[in-house]
């Protein structure tokens, strides 16, 4: 480090009371900054967690569905017209419903319902216990080993359950790549008996889920899907679907953003306001650096690293407040809904860059002025 | 250099303000500062004693006259190169002393050393050496608020001299002092860092230190009307 940029660091964490409240300001907005957005992109991801776990390329669904757990029945004649599109390899219809269980204890409990196509069980979670032709047994379910397992009293194989008045019977326990955003646990069971033991509409598929002979014939299957009304998206696309849903018809986007922008203010005020105290108190040392022989372009170093060196400090603390605050609450709340994505880090590095400049630039701007002359005048 | 002469100025002038607000602060100021000299320039205040000082300093552009050092006129130079002229022939002493009071004693010393690029070791190292020399060497890793009066005027010097400059300028040294200590502050650098191949310019309106001038110019009203050879002997 060189000599001049090594005062300015002297200067700046010497300076105790203001660095701790530099580093507190940045610190706390990138910590609001990162939480918030964490929050938002974990309740979008559990909110994809059906698409991602039944893992299909290609989705057929009313085009009114915005999101996947709530689906909207399609006819029969969508199956067949779908397995007659040209670059369909297969399609095979999947169902989404909830239902209450009675458990041992007599308690009820709400669940959610993936009924497999009986044929293939396309879509099917991995199992970690139990054999998975044993789901063609009577009465037969898997049960999803995540967060809600507890709900159902941690269901085993052979443990016995009530589910809308019919018995059923666990088979297998899956687990499955995320699981869902309400906090209900998962059952999964064949799509006829899935429409058997839950009250149904006149239609029952809830979505049809393609497999493409070739990438390039995705275009024209959505293209020959639409013709029937339907819509066929890619799973990027469903996702994508889902997460607008959730950002822009529901609020919680909207609020996210607003508390993401009232943390950068929040930052911003105390930062800027610090660092335009801290170069005020040493406006005079500026000038008189000036007058010494400094130039221009090294006191704005100075400044500059100042700045930054609070800025990253404070990011670094920050990042580490919000993980570590995750991973506590993955202790005590397993289900809990944030993620640190990468998005998430570089939007609130940025943020804390623009502080930074903001910051810096009104020092900057302040130690230009000073001339060595008003030293001189005192 | 140009013989003996540090600082040449020539018919210098300096306004501030335009139309009814102009205010001319020092009108046509010339004379020279000699190695070897400790020079006052005193008169009352608004007599333009600073502003004459910040010309001849190469911090404050005149609106006409010229300054030269080391024979060439300063103001003909580009911002960076009066800049590197500061630094490297120039030392100076501010009245408030302008001390960092985050850094140490001897990283307050050093930073002329540092504006120079030299090593942070070297140049606290170096710094010492001045320390020493102004007697502080025992107070170098305190801050400066620890200091009286007195000794931050000494870190204010060793600040100034630590940079090797031919020319020191001091801005009213004694007016934060009390008389005492303001003649020894004279006395010490009369003694100690005047000699041959430096200059030393202070502008002060403290009559008590007049003793120890080798020459005195007078300013009133913007005008030099007075420069006199001191005949008082010095203690």
């Amino acid at each position: 480090m060189s000599g001049i940029l090594k005062i300015a660091l002297k200067l700046l964490v010497n300076d105790k009371s203001k660095f701790i409240a530099l580093l507190v300001g940045i610190t706390f907005a990138v910590f609001l900054m990162i939480m918030m957005m964490s929050m938002f992109s974990g309740i979008l991801a559990r909110s994809s967690s059906s698409v991602y776990n039944v893992g299909a390329k290609i989705w057929v669904m009313d085009p009114a569905v915005n999101n996947a757990t709530s689906s909207i029945p399609m006819p029969d004649y969508v199956l067949s017209t779908a397995r007659s599109i040209n670059g369909v390899k297969y399609a095979v219809p999947i169902y989404f419903g909830n239902a209450l269980v009675k458990l041992k204890s007599g308690a009820y409990q709400a669940v959610s319902v993936v009924g497999l196509d009986d044929a293939t069980l396309y879509g099917r979670p991995e199992l970690t216990e139990g054999n998975i032709e044993d789901i063609y047994a009577e009465n037969a379910f898997f049960v999803v080993k995540d967060a809600e397992f507890k709900k159902l009293e941690s269901p085993t194989v052979g443990t016995e359950f009530e589910i809308n008045d019919h018995r059923g019977l666990i088979v297998g326990v899956a687990k499955v790549a995320s699981s869902g955003l309400f906090g209900i646990p998962t059952l999964y069971t064949t799509y006829n008996r899935a429409i058997t033991y839950i009250p149904s509409m006149r239609f029952t598929t809830s979505y049809i889920l393609i497999e493409p002979k070739h990438e390039n014939d995705i275009p024209y299957i959505q293209q020959q899907v639409k013709k029937l009304g339907y819509q066929a998206l890619t799973r990027d696309q469903f996702v994508q679907k889902i997460s607008d849903f959730y950002t822009f018809q529901t609020g919680l986007g909207m609020n996210v953003l607003m508390m993401t922008a009232i943390s950068f203010i929040v930052g911003l005020s105390i930062s800027g306001q610090t660092f335009y105290t801290f170069i005020l108190e040493n406006l005079e040392r500026f000038g008189a650096l000036k007058a010494i022989g400094a130039k221009g372009h090294e006191l704005i170093s100075m400044i500059l690293f100042q700045a930054s060196f609070t800025a990253v400090l404070g990011y670094g603390l920050g990042v580490g407040l919000a993980s570590g605050l995750i991973i506590l609450a993955r202790l005590r709340l397993p289900s809990y809904a944030a993620q640190v994505t990468y998005f998430n880090l570089t939007f609130a590095f940025v943020m804390v860059l623009i502080m930074a400049g903001v910051s810096s630039y009104i020092g900057v701007r302040k130690v230009l002025q000073i001339q060595p002359f008003d030293i001189f005048r005192g | 250099m140009m013989g003996n002469i540090a600082i040449k100025a020539n018919a210098l002038v300096k306004w501030f303000g335009e139309g009814e607000t102009k205010t001319t602060a020092v009108k046509s100021a010339s004379f020279e500062a000699n190695f070897g000299e400790l020079l006052y320039i005193v008169g009352p205040s608004g007599s333009g004693k600073t502003t004459l000082l910040s010309m001849i300093s190469g911090i404050l552009k005149p609106n006409e006259g010229n300054v030269l050092v080391d024979g060439k006129n300063i103001w003909e130079m580009k911002s960076d190169d009066i800049a590197d002229l500061r630094l490297h022939k120039i030392g100076f002493v501010f009245q408030d002393y302008h001390l960092f009071p985050r850094l140490t004693t001897v990283e307050n010393v050093a930073i002329p050393l540092i504006l120079k690029k030299m090593d942070w070791n070297e140049a606290l190292k170096v710094a010492m050496e001045y320390l020493e020399i102004v007697g502080l060497k025992d107070r170098a890793q305190l801050p400066p608020v620890k200091l009286s009066g007195g000794e931050q005027q000494r870190v204010a010097i060793a600040r100034a001299i630590a940079g090797h400059p031919d020319i020191l300028i001091f801005d009213e040294p004694t007016a934060s002092l009390d008389g005492d200590t303001g003649r020894k502050i004279v006395e010490f650098v009369k003694t100690k860092i005047l000699n041959a191949q430096r200059s030393v310019i202070i502008v002060t309106h403290d009559s008590r230190i007049y003793e120890y001038a080798d020459s005195i110019m007078k300013m009133e009203d913007g005008k030099i009307i007075g420069f006199e050879r001191n005949t008082v002997t010095t203690p």
